[in-house]
């Protein structure tokens, strides 16, 4: 699988998601900078987390209208593979590559730790190395994370089963307390309707070796390794 | 041609920062504060004089970028 993560001024986990691609796919990835109206020939763009241009206006807005996500959109519109971590996919919903919006966290306070989250669908080539149902633990650090979805558009996302992880307790129950930013329906990442866009504020980068205290974030960077080669 | 944009989230969007106002109202005396919505207010100024075609040009940039229209609502006011 061929491999591309896009930097933006203020992107901080670049590096992180760098290192966790070249984990999976044995070779490092190519990084573009946000002012590049291409993409190189590739299956997935990883969007990474950080503060793109301040978190001015709102986050991810001013990102959302680089030259680079033009290219996005269009790597997406033909069946690309596009994975937004936290601002990534604060950056998706305001490029309208995913439904919904990230509002400022209902703590007011900026959030940093581990979150258990549940799979809600192996239905996509992010989550289809592990089992519906299965908690894996990510990390979270965000000061806009909530997640706000109009009824009708929710009720759409559960039907299509493009709900991809829920914010959870170590037993898989979807408990407020569990909920680190007060998101609709504890609502941690959602998919695209061709389920190949997945953003989710959780960074899965960040516990992706051993050595960083859990590797559940492996998982699905390998799994999109094994389903984007395959096709 | 001045114009000036209120962004404010949809009244059905849980507003964070309104809540914690109203909390801090409260505790400060103030009786009486049934809600507060908190929003921001960009100002711009433009090269445009004709009031119909500022207003469609500020409307657009509403649409594109200044607002979400997933969960806020905006207003534009017009001022010579």
């Amino acid at each position: 699988m061929r491999a591309a993560y896009v930097v933006f001024p203020g992107s901080n986990c670049d590096r992180d998601v760098a290192v966790a691609l070249e984990q999976a796919t044995g070779r490092p990835p190519h990084a573009v900078w946000h002012k590049d109206a291409a993409l190189p020939d590739v299956d997935l763009v990883a969007l990474p987390g950080g503060f793109t241009y301040g978190d001015y206006l709102r986050p991810g807005a001013i990102a959302a209208h680089s030259p680079v996500m033009r290219a996005v959109r269009a790597h997406a519109h033909k069946g690309g593979a596009v994975l937004g971590i936290c601002n990534g996919f604060q950056v998706l919903t305001e490029s309208h590559l995913l439904p919904g919006a990230l509002i400022q966290n209902a703590s007011l306070r900026f959030v940093c730790t581990d979150v258990r989250l549940r799979t809600e669908t192996t239905a996509s080539p992010f989550t289809a190395g592990c089992a519906r149902g299965q908690v894996v633990t990510f990390p979270v650090a965000h000061g806009d994370g909530n997640y706000v979805i109009g009824d009708d558009d929710r009720k759409r996302l559960e039907d299509q089963d493009r709900i991809a992880f829920r914010y959870c307790d170590a037993n898989g129950a979807l408990t407020e307390v569990a909920n680190p930013n007060g998101s609709v329906a504890n609502i941690a990442g959602v998919l695209s309707e061709n389920r190949r866009v997945l953003g989710l504020m959780p960074h899965p980068e960040r516990l992706a070796d051993p050595a960083l205290g859990g590797s559940d974030g492996a998982r699905l960077f390998a799994s999109a390794v094994e389903q984007l080669a395959a096709a | 041609m001045k114009a000036r944009v209120h962004v404010t989230l949809k009244s059905g969007v849980l507003d964070p920062q309104g809540k914690a106002i109203e909390h801090a109202l409260t505790q400060l005396g103030f009786e009486g504060v049934d809600s507060v919505r908190a929003g921001k207010v960009i100002d711009l100024e433009l090269s445009d004089t004709d009031e119909a075609s500022a207003r469609e040009r500020v409307d657009a940039m509403c649409q594109q970028l200044l607002a979400n229209t997933v969960i806020e609502t905006y207003s534009i006011e017009l001022s010579a």
